[in-house]
């Protein structure tokens, strides 16, 4: 039974890093960059969510939207400011600038909000008792399993079925041969950015609902967590991204359980280099031998 | 007539070591005189530091070509065994230079068996998912670090590691004449600092002269065309693995002996200093000094250094004023319209039409 409510919380905060890895992914199948700023997207939508619910006293779904509403533009307006500029630099510059960005919201977070963490009110409270009071499983991780499993369900349908979604996959595979088929890849890349941060806004709330203590540097370390999960799943592969998520959620929580409170990380981490060692491309990766 | 005009490679070197010792003295005499405020003159040894991080980083970045993410990580081992090291030497090695020589050579080499541990799995991987690695391995090595007991008494070292978050350095079971060392979490304490900005200038040049001449060598020139195009490198018979790891483990081992130099500038210090973001911050003043570009490291870490603390009148904004200054370089560096404009106005003043060769 104690094995089965640590296997719960491990899904549950699995499925938020899936949240945030199928942002990262995304991004990185069709920009090729890492968006080191998607994790303080994560803590603005937080902080977003937060003032509405607790300074304007909105419903919470009001809230929500108003969250998804203001990260989307922050993702398209960095998009369109600091990373369309240098779509044709190094991806190592690129990659600096996404760290300035990353910076700069989290500044800006402390100068608006404040460095002491706010107290997140939850989204949804109580708890759903099983066997007797045994097993207590809170709404809130059943929120976020299935508001994981919806945005999954329907980004895949979205991204194969949709004519916008097949521009986005040509994107990916070739961004020149897609201009010459008339694809906007401009436009592509910043509804990518709108999508993955929306995306990032909901992650923020169900984060904060299920660890209720929001601060600027809130977004960080999931962030970092939710990067690697995309990399163990095969970066750039969405069903890549869910299950990396949900697998590093679970090892996380079953690590800190059963092995060490202090080297849960560690842990996570060794077992990502176990797996690239084993598969370098991540587990649903696609390994493209370097050709001549 | 025989060379009458140095090679521009060796020019560059050449300047690089002079622009080094012109900021030493500089510096020295400036101090000297009480002109450096307070803030400055704390900064001057964490300065040597992190501009052999940013030299010794862009070893790997810039001339193997592969990205890392983790070379906090080095940092903090090197950092930490020279700490221990120059506090159990305390009274065999009672010359401070001298104990702060070898604490550093201690350090170098306990980052860069780190070093081969670690680029053994990491460089069989490539691009992206080799720099995630490296994250991991930074990350891994500072919750190590945190969970790590170690003291020091007559019968020798006492090392634990602090698994279950419940032991103290009591558990050590230390004599009476003891010390604690390194305290888990709370890091090292009650460190005698011996570090001085001599011993940080002269591990700066011995930094610029091992990745220099690592560069112009027979083995600089395999890494570098290991970087342009492995296969073509490997096809002519280069080992990849072997000069792969040899920039890796000397870019490991120069981390090492700066952080043992950074440990013994603070009498307490933190695992938790060498993090991520200390990573990326090196990484910063790499790619902001230019890949490969020794001299542009050198100015760009000292400048980024100093830059907080220059913008201390501004307070609550300087970070935010910092990461605004990081962007627009970036954009004024890499955009094409605004490198444009820049050139436009560079030809301008200095008189002259712009030119195709100009870059």
């Amino acid at each position: 039974m104690e094995f089965l409510s640590y296997l719960i919380s491990g899904v549950s905060l699995g499925s938020v890093y899936a949240i945030i890895a199928l942002g990262y992914t995304m991004v990185y199948g069709i920009a090729k960059m890492l968006n080191f700023a998607h994790g303080d997207v994560i803590m603005v939508g937080g902080y977003i969510s937060f003032c509405a619910i607790s300074y304007l006293g909105l419903p919470s779904i009001v809230a929500v939207l108003l969250a998804m509403l203001v990260c989307t533009v922050l993702g398209v307006v960095i998009e369109g400011l600091a990373y369309r500029p240098l779509r044709s630099a190094p991806s190592l510059a690129v990659l600096i600038t996404a760290i300035g960005v990353s910076y700069l919201l989290q500044n800006a977070a402390l100068l608006l909000w404040g460095a002491g963490g706010k107290s997140y009110p939850s989204v949804v409270s109580g708890a759903l008792q099983l066997f007797g009071g045994q097993l207590s499983i809170s709404y809130a991780s059943i929120l976020t399993v299935a508001v994981c499993l919806v945005i999954m369900a329907a980004l895949s349908a979205f991204i194969s079925g949709s004519k916008l979604g097949k521009a986005m996959r040509a994107c990916s595979e070739d961004k020149g041969a897609a201009q010459l088929m008339g694809i906007n890849v401009n436009a592509t890349i910043s509804l990518t950015f709108a999508i993955g941060s929306a995306l990032a806004a909901v992650a923020g709330v169900l984060l904060c609902s299920s660890y209720p203590t929001l601060m600027p540097t809130t977004g960080s370390m999931p962030g970092i967590k939710a990067f690697t999960a995309a990399v163990f799943g095969g970066i750039g592969s969405i069903p890549g991204a869910f299950l990396g998520g949900l697998l590093l959620g679970i090892i996380e929580a079953l690590a800190k359980a059963y092995i060490s409170t202090s080297l849960a990380n560690s842990i996570v981490f060794a077992v990502l280099i176990v797996v690239l060692l084993v598969r370098p491309a991540g587990l649903l990766g696609k390994y493209v031998p370097e050709k001549v | 007539m025989k060379k009458l005009t140095m090679k521009c490679s060796t020019r560059m070197d050449l300047l690089t070591y002079g622009a080094v010792i012109l900021a030493y003295v500089v510096l020295l005499v400036l101090r000297d005189g009480g002109h450096l405020s307070r803030s400055l003159t704390g900064q001057l040894v964490p300065i040597c530091c992190y501009v052999s991080m940013a030299v010794s980083l862009n070893l790997t970045v810039g001339i193997l070509g592969e990205l890392s993410l983790g070379h906090a990580g080095f940092m903090s081992v090197g950092a930490f065994s020279g700490v221990i090291a120059a506090m159990s030497l305390q009274s065999a090695i009672p010359a401070a230079p001298l104990r702060l020589a070898v604490a550093m050579l201690v350090g170098a080499g306990t980052a860069a068996v780190a070093g081969v541990l670690i680029g053994t799995p990491v460089l069989r991987l490539r691009g992206d998912y080799l720099a995630i690695v490296t994250l991991a391995f930074g990350e891994i090595i500072k919750e190590l670090v945190n969970c790590l007991l170690v003291g020091w008494d007559s019968h020798g070292l006492h090392l634990a590691l602090n698994l279950t978050g419940n032991k103290t350095i009591a558990d050590l079971g230390l004599e009476a004449d003891g010390i604690a060392i390194i305290k888990g979490a709370q890091g090292s304490a009650g460190v005698t600092t011996i570090a001085t900005f001599t011993a940080g200038f002269l591990l700066v040049m011995i930094t610029l002269f091992v990745v220099l001449n690592l560069r112009s060598s027979r083995a600089g020139r395999a890494i570098m065309a290991l970087r342009d195009n492995a296969i073509a490198a490997e096809s002519v018979g280069l080992d990849l693995t072997r000069y792969k790891m040899m920039a890796f483990v000397t870019s490991a081992a120069l981390a090492g002996a700066a952080g043992a130099l950074y440990g013994l500038n603070f009498s307490s210090l933190q695992a938790t200093k060498f993090d991520f973001n200390t990573s990326i911050l090196i990484l910063v003043f790499v790619v902001l000094g230019g890949l490969g570009n020794m001299l542009g490291s050198i100015v760009a870490a000292a400048a980024l250094t100093i830059l907080p603390e220059a913008l201390r009148s501004f307070a609550d904004y300087r970070m935010l004023v910092y990461a605004i200054v990081l962007i627009l370089v970036m954009l004024l560096t890499n955009d094409p319209t605004l490198r444009a404009y820049r050139d436009r106005i560079l030809a301008a003043l200095s008189g002259k039409r712009p030119g195709k060769e100009a870059l």
